[in-house]
């Protein structure tokens, strides 16, 4: 057991030592490895901030009931009630027009505007908070209340979100094609480095094959340069992503400022820098398999 | 140790390289291989390291059939081979001592115990003063001895040498020989191929004599 791990560890020594003999050509396979997983990995980052702020600005759902100006008190409750026994509503909220009034100034820094007026144009409101969350469903209460008589303007207020949300379906759909394509990308490009490895090794490979190693023997040194190769390439990946967020924060800064808000591009969660990690790890370790595997294949005895 | 019945090997194209071959080698005998050049000797040798399979018959090599053995098993047959090549086949990224070390490093043994081993190795054949010298620096001679102490390194049960004197003078030969016999001494089956009559005169034992695929003697 004691051997086994001692050899392990002589492999993987091996392999750093093999990396650090052509540093030129192992940095520049990194950077290739590194940029072609930055490119999914990257939409992804941005699709994640979007989504944050999409959830964030959208909070939950709710749809606005604007009255008729001519609504009674009575009319009100009676509304107020059966809007409260509808099976697909959770809450409600009502906002008198006097409330609505004071909120606009409060909030908008109106009070000037809405000092001047005669007389307060605002409606009442009934802000209703339904179950369902999802697009259809909610789509489908604002249409009913829209056929009651007495409201006069019925707004599903999140809409835009769920536009945005159909936005970022399709702009997770496009991450994943590109991480498809990129990930085939990795292991090619391993699958080339190890064959050209394998080319100048060619000799040891045979004289150990003919003197008793197997398959794995010979597989191991192979895989854990795949394996690291990845491995590296994914934290370029993550360095080049972390490079390039500092350069768009830096310039959103000056936007947000504008805006008076405060909001910066965050990156990978540590999860998911690990899925990352481990992903461009195995892609690595599955080029190196693959093309060894090919090599030793055509080597076999008949 | 090593049993061929009716043994073919044809290779793909036509050519029979061997044809019913049928012989028997016990445990412990030293048996020469002999025949001009293209009569079969290193295609015979080949087969008993697993190297090509047999087309049709059976060869049968410490109790497992060549023809039928798994791809998972070969390396397991191989380790109980001392295999001596006549071009070497040593390599030249590394010096004498880790050539020898090769074997042991694939058999996963333990470090202090396999340089103990392989200079015993390089002891018996004589390079022990030339561990560091890389195999490249060395003469044909040496070369030759070094491969056999790789291929002995693993205390084998058989040693299969393919024209273990093929470039060397007399002298060089004959040191060979001796290294070989002392081998055959302690018990290893051994069977070496040669074309140098003077080596059989000089350490006769049995042989067998191959003529376009097939025994004649």
């Amino acid at each position: 057991m004691k051997n086994i791990i001692l050899h392990h560890f002589r492999v993987i020594r091996y392999t750093f030592l093999r990396l650090l003999h052509s540093p030129g050509a192992s940095l520049l396979n990194l950077l290739v490895i590194g940029i072609a997983l930055s490119l999914p990995v990257g939409g992804y980052v941005l699709l994640k901030n979007i989504q944050g702020i999409s959830s964030q600005m959208a909070g939950t759902p709710q749809i606005s009931a604007f009255l008729a100006a001519n609504t009674t008190p009575d009319e009100i409750t009676h509304l107020s009630s059966q809007l409260k026994e509808h099976a697909a509503i959770d809450h409600i909220e009502f906002v008198p027009r006097d409330l609505a009034l004071k909120q606009l100034q409060l909030s908008t820094g109106l009070s000037d505007v809405t000092g001047g007026l005669a007389q307060n144009p605002l409606p009442d409101a009934f802000i209703i908070y339904p179950v369902a969350m999802d697009v259809k469903k909610l789509e489908l209460l604002r249409d009913d209340l829209k056929t009651w008589s007495k409201f006069e303007h019925v707004q599903l207020d999140s809409a835009w979100a769920y536009k945005l949300e159909a936005l970022l379906k399709f702009g997770r759909l496009l991450v994943l094609i590109l991480a498809a394509m990129f990930s085939f990308a990795l292991v090619a490009i391993t699958f080339n480095t190890i064959r050209l490895q394998i080319l100048t090794q060619r000799e040891e490979i045979e004289v150990s094959k003919l003197i008793g190693a197997t398959n794995g023997f010979i597989r191991r040194p192979f895989l854990y340069f795949g394996l690291i190769q990845g491995l590296l390439g994914g934290i370029a990946s993550w360095l080049i992503i972390a490079f390039c967020l500092r350069l768009l924060n830096y310039s959103l800064a000056g936007l947000t400022q504008l805006y008076a808000t405060n909001f910066t591009l965050a990156h990978l969660s540590f999860g998911d820098s690990l899925s990352l990690l481990g992903f461009s790890a195995y892609l690595g370790w599955l080029g190196a398999w693959l093309s060894v595997s090919n090599h030793l294949w055509q080597i076999e005895p008949r | 140790m090593i049993k061929f019945n009716q043994v073919y090997k044809r290779y793909p194209g036509g050519h029979e390289a061997l044809k019913s071959l049928s012989f028997e080698i016990a445990e412990g005998e030293m048996v020469y291989l002999t025949g001009h050049s293209g009569a079969g000797k290193s295609t015979l040798l080949k087969l008993i390291a697993a190297i090509e399979r047999p087309t049709s018959g059976s060869a049968i090599v410490r109790g497992q059939n060549i023809k039928s053995l798994k791809a998972g098993a070969l390396p397991f047959l191989r380790r109980n081979l001392g295999l001596i090549f006549q071009d070497h086949k040593l390599l030249f990224d590394r010096s004498a001592f880790e050539n020898v070390l090769l074997p042991l490093q694939i058999c996963g043994f333990d470090h202090r115990e396999s340089a103990k081993r392989v200079r015993a190795a390089l002891d018996k054949v004589g390079l022990l003063k030339r561990e560091k010298t890389n195999p490249i620096a060395l003469s044909g001679g040496e070369q030759q001895r070094l491969c056999i102490a790789r291929a002995i390194v693993n205390r084998p049960a058989i040693l299969l040498a393919d024209e273990p004197t093929g470039n060397l003078d007399t002298e060089y030969s004959s040191e060979i020989m001796r290294i070989f016999k002392s081998f055959h001494q302690v018990g290893v089956t051994l069977l070496i191929s040669t074309h140098d009559e003077s080596i059989l005169r000089q350490f006769p034992a049995r042989s067998l004599a191959l003529k376009s695929g097939s025994l004649v003697a």
